[in-house]
C-alpha cells in the first residue's frame, strides 16, 4: 500500500512539513520543542508492538521485548518531561 | 483494518497539530496534550492489529517501560532535564534499532529497499541510542571530561565505514547470518559512542537535539519497513523539525553545527 513513489511522496511532504511547523519557534521554546518532538517520535512504540507481535524465534521474542520496553519510556518519559517543562508557560493562555 | 488506518491519520494529524501549538508560547501547554492523545489512540489501536502474538509479552515491556520512565520523568530535578530528554531519546532509537534487528532476522523486510531502509533505520537508530547515552552520563555528571586523543576523526571515519560496509552485507545477503547482523550493530554502536565521546558538556543539548533527529529519521525508515504511515510520518516531521532546531539552537549559541561536531578548538566550553 505504501509503496514506491508514493511512499517518496509521503517522505518529502511530512519532511517540509516539519521545517515549516517549527520555523518561527522562539528561542524560549527550543528546548521543551526539543522535548516535544522527543515524544512524538515516541510513536516507535507502535512499530516495536507489531515487531514483538509477529515475533517467532526466543531471540526475536527477546529483541522485541526490549523494544517495546524501550519505546513505551520514549513515549511516557517524553510526554512526562515536556508537560512538566511546559507548566512553566502557566501564565499564559493554552 | 480500515479502523486501524483510520486512527493512524488520525494521530499523524494530532502529532503535527500538536507540534504546532508547541512552537508558539500561548498555545505550547496544549500541545503536548494533543500529540499525547494522538500516541494514546494509536498505541491501543495497535493491539488489534492483525497478526499479533505475544500479547503478554507486550503488555509486560509496556508496563515496565511506561513505570520506569514515568517514575523518573516525574522526580527529576527542572535543571536536569536536558540529560532526561537525551536518554528518552536514545531508548527511542534503540527501540527503532530492535524493529530492524526483529525484521532483519526474520527475513521480513520486503525486497531490496525495504532491507536497505530497515538496515539504515537500525544504523541511524543505534548511533543515537549509544551516543545519547554518552550525552546523558556526561550531562548527568557520570563523565567528567570531553575524552579526545589523536587521530580521533580518522579512527570515527573508519569504524563509520566498517558500520556502513556490514550494513551493505547484511543488505545485499539474502538471509544475512546472525554474526553478520550482531558486528553491523556492534559497530554501529560503537560509532555513536565514538561520535559523541569529544563533544563538551556545553555543547550537549545541540547533540542531544541532532540525535533527536536522527531517531526521527530512523523511526521513520522503521515505518517504511512496517508499513506504518504514522511512524513514517510521525518519524520525518521529528526528523526534519529537529534538523531545523538543531541549527536554530547552533544559531542561538552562535557556534556553527560543524564547529559543535568537528572542532577540538573552543573547548573552552568544554566538559572539565
Amino acid at each position: 500500500m505504501i509503496e514506491g513513489f508514493a511512499a517518496l511522496y509521503i517522505f518529502m511532504l511530512a519532511g517540509f512539513v516539519g521545517y515549516e511547523v517549527i520555523a518561527r519557534v522562539p528561542v524560549i521554546l527550543h528546548t521543551p520543542l526539543m522535548s516535544g518532538s522527543n515524544f512524538v517520535h515516541g510513536i516507535v512504540v507502535v512499530g516495536a508492538m507489531v515487531a514483538l507481535g509477529g515475533a517467532d524465534s526466543g531471540l526475536e521474542q527477546l529483541i522485541g521485548f526490549v523494544g517495546v520496553a524501550l519505546a513505551a519510556g520514549n513515549a511516557v518519559g517524553g510526554y512526562v518531561v515536556t508537560e512538566r517543562m511546559l507548566e512553566m508557560f502557566k501564565s499564559s493562555k493554552g | 483494518m480500515v479502523l486501524i488506518q483510520f486512527v493512524y491519520f488520525a494521530a499523524a494529524v494530532l502529532f503535527i497539530l500538536g507540534l504546532k501549538r508547541m512552537s508558539s508560547p500561548k498555545t505550547a501547554r496544549s500541545g503536548i496534550v494533543w500529540a499525547g492523545a494522538g500516541m494514546l489512540l494509536a498505541t491501543l489501536i495497535t493491539l488489534v492489529h492483525p497478526g499479533m502474538g505475544n500479547y503478554l509479552l507486550i503488555l509486560i515491556a509496556l508496563g515496565v517501560g511506561s513505570y520506569v520512565a514515568w517514575a523518573s520523568g516525574r522526580k527529576v530535578a527542572m535543571t536536569d532535564m536536558p540529560q532526561m530528554i537525551a536518554i528518552y531519546n536514545g531508548m527511542g532509537g534503540g527501540a527503532a534499532a530492535c524493529i530492524a534487528a526483529v525484521e532483519l532476522l526474520k527475513g521480513s523486510t520486503h525486497g531490496a529497499s525495504g532491507a536497505l531502509l530497515g538496515a539504515l533505520g537500525a544504523l541511524i537508530g543505534a548511533v543515537s541510542f549509544s551516543g545519547s547515552v554518552i550525552a546523558w552520563a556526561k550531562l548527568d555528571g557520570r563523565m567528567k571530561k570531553a575524552v579526545r586523543f589523536a587521530h580521533q576523526q580518522r579512527l570515527n571515519l573508519a569504524v563509520f565505514a566498517l558500520a556502513l560496509l556490514l550494513g551493505l552485507c547484511v543488505v545485499l545477503q539474502s538471509h544475512p547470518g546472525a554474526f553478520t547482523i550482531v558486528a553491523f550493530f556492534l559497530a554501529a554502536l560503537a560509532f555513536g559512542v565514538l561520535m559523541a565521546l569529544p563533544i563538551g558538556g556545553a555543547d550537549m543539548p545541540v547533540v542531544i537535539s541532532l540525535f533527536n533527529a536522527f531517531t526521527g529519521l530512523a523511526v521513520a525508515f522503521e515505518g517504511f519497513v512496517l508499513q506504518n504511515a504514522a511512524m513514517i510520518i510521525a518519524g520525518t516531521v521529528v526528523g526534519a523539525a529537529g534538523t531545523l532546531l538543531t541549527q536554530l539552537m547552533a544559531k542561538a549559541m552562535n557556534r556553527p553545527i560543524r564547529n559543535v561536531l568537528f572542532s577540538h578548538f573552543g573547548a573552552s566550553a568544554g566538559g572539565a
